[in-house]
């Protein structure tokens, strides 16, 4: 676990909320699916942000962030040269040694971009990878996938790009043998129901309310099959059988 | 050169190496922490809260954000006393710093049997945690009516051979009453404050946060209030007082002490910098160093 400085390289807005904030990378190796805490500030708020990497590679770690409350709006007016403060990276991230051939990455809203980087990593490692990308409306970070996959699929709630309608209708989990998906419970459970029967193996990135974020305070901890698990230490990643859906 | 300052202190015969505590459920068993400073640093730490039987802890939300601080609901989720003594204890004994395990309960023979067990294990402390405002049916009822929390002390005591550290909360119908009932009951110090009982509501669906309604407020926001109770309960007890409550920096380490004060622990801090235990350590020395403070135990109480 590693927590330091890092210097702002840019932090630029993508579209009305959404930003990406460029970090110098202090050394350290992402597997996709991992988070760090993140923080532009000293004392308030209390609570560093739990994001997920964009995007990583030996120079730069990329955060692509949604501004929905104080943290994030402070960190949205942070500029080339501050230190952002970053603490992980967090957790287990996906599978990627178990993961091969035919990969649907099905992503929702802030949920799509750590499958940026997966598809990354997994397209170097020799799958073929399709993305399925939701959003309300604006569309964020769809060409960014472009150089990693087979296909980019977009759908949007009101039909301004792509297919009107949500994610999980234009996903044709029969083509697959893994699904990894990142976004909304309520699309993820949704992903996980249709892909059953398929043969298709499913990997689910949770989202949770965190304090510490390194495994220490529980305040993040999910009822599993298994019993009570971390969001921050055993997961974001859960193999959705083990998720009490 | 100047001689650094002498930050060790005693409680109830445990030498602490300095006065700063991690506290109980901030810090789990010190392994996560470790890994990013060598947490040996500390004067001690003061274990997840430990219940005789696992515990999975409360659903829904545990943690919030709030001004100056957050609410948290985590309900005691822990491996339980048998699994600590098992697998906790080593781990925690790897770090050299004092090792206080800290105990909830729910009933009158979980505290006893609990802490019967603890006694005979290797732990240098026992933290009774009567104060925890997130379990129903049991813990806070303890940490609010004095004759009650001394009922449960005196029972712990009579089976307890460690150190009885009592740790109280700030929802007791009075604070010094508590205090001076837990002492009268056999505690060989007292800790406090815990959280405060708090709650937030979700607007948009007209519903508390929390599913257990209320949760307990802590950090930066509750300072003063804790700084307040630890200074009044100083004044009217014997037993040593660990002081608690929105502790960040190390002027906070002195102040809790200038009210009288043993020493402290640090938790919600944890969160906000990851590195606050030893920098707290390492800042005490400097202001110490600028205060001209020879020996740390010489301001305590002076207020």
């Amino acid at each position: 676990m590693h927590c330091s400085e890092s210097i702002v390289a840019k932090n630029v807005q993508i579209t009305s909320d959404i930003f990406v904030i460029d970090v110098e990378n202090p050394g350290l190796k992402i597997n996709p699916g991992q988070f760090f805490m993140i923080k532009g500030w000293s004392g308030e708020p209390t609570l560093m942000r739990p994001i997920s990497v964009f995007k990583a590679d030996v120079r730069i770690l990329s955060f692509m962030y949604r501004v929905v409350g104080k943290g994030t709006r402070l960190l949205s007016l942070m500029q080339e040269g501050d230190k952002l403060t970053v603490l992980g990276p967090c957790g287990n991230g996906y599978p990627v040694d178990e993961i091969s051939g035919n990969v649907a990455l099905v992503g929702g809203g802030v949920g799509i971009p750590p499958l940026c980087h997966t598809a990354k990593v997994l397209s170097g490692k020799g799958c073929r990878v399709d993305a399925c990308l939701g959003y309300r409306n604006e569309v964020f970070a769809a060409s960014d996938f472009e150089p990693y996959c087979n296909t980019v699929a977009i759908s949007t709630e009101d039909g301004s790009s792509g297919y009107k309608g949500f994610v999980t209708d234009i996903l044709q989990p029969e083509n697959y043998d893994f699904i990894l998906t990142c976004g909304p419970e309520v699309m993820m459970r949704s992903v996980v129901a249709k892909a059953a029967g398929s043969g298709a193996k499913v990997f689910c990135s949770l989202e949770h309310r965190m304090a510490c974020g390194i495994g220490a305070c529980l305040g993040c901890s999910i009822r599993t099959k298994k019993g009570m698990r971390r969001v921050c230490k055993e997961g974001p990643v859960f193999d959705s059988a083990l998720l009490d859906w | 050169m100047t001689k650094k300052a002498n930050l060790s202190t005693n409680i109830c015969g445990i030498a602490f190496k300095n006065p700063v505590i991690a506290a109980s459920g901030t810090f789990g068993f010190g392994e996560e922490y470790n890994e990013l400073y060598d947490v040996s640093v500390l004067g001690g730490i003061s274990s997840k809260g430990l219940t005789l039987h696992p515990k999975d802890g409360n659903e829904g939300i545990r943690v919030w954000e709030t001004a100056s601080g957050m609410m948290n609901s985590v309900g005691l989720q822990n491996p339980g006393i048998e699994n600590f003594i098992k697998s906790g204890i080593p781990l925690m004994r790897r770090f050299d710093t004092v090792l206080i395990a800290n105990m909830g309960g729910h009933s009158m023979d979980d505290y006893v049997t609990g802490a019967a067990m603890l006694s005979e294990a290797d732990i240098d402390m026992l933290e009774l945690n009567i104060s925890c405002p997130n379990v129903k049916s049991g813990g806070m009822a303890f940490g609010v009516k004095a004759d009650v929390a001394a009922e449960v002390v005196k029972a712990v005591r009579a089976v307890c051979r460690k150190p009885l550290v009592v740790k109280l909360s700030p929802n007791a119908e009075n604070i010094v009453e508590m205090a001076q009932a837990c002492e009268r009951a056999g505690a060989d110090a007292l800790s406090l404050v815990n959280t405060f009982q708090a709650m937030a509501i979700d607007i948009h669906t007209r519903k508390p946060v929390f599913n257990n309604v209320y949760a307990g407020l802590s950090g930066a926001a509750i300072k003063p209030i804790a700084l307040r109770m630890v200074h009044s309960v100083c004044k009217n007890v014997g037993i040593p007082v660990i002081g608690l409550g929105g502790v960040y920096i190390a002027e906070d380490v002195l102040e809790f002490m200038m009210a009288g004060a043993a020493a402290v622990q640090i938790g919600t801090v944890n969160f906000n910098n990851p590195f606050a235990g030893k920098t707290i350590v390492d800042n005490l020395f400097q202001l110490c160093e600028k205060e001209k403070i020879e020996d740390i135990n010489s301001v305590r109480g002076c207020v």
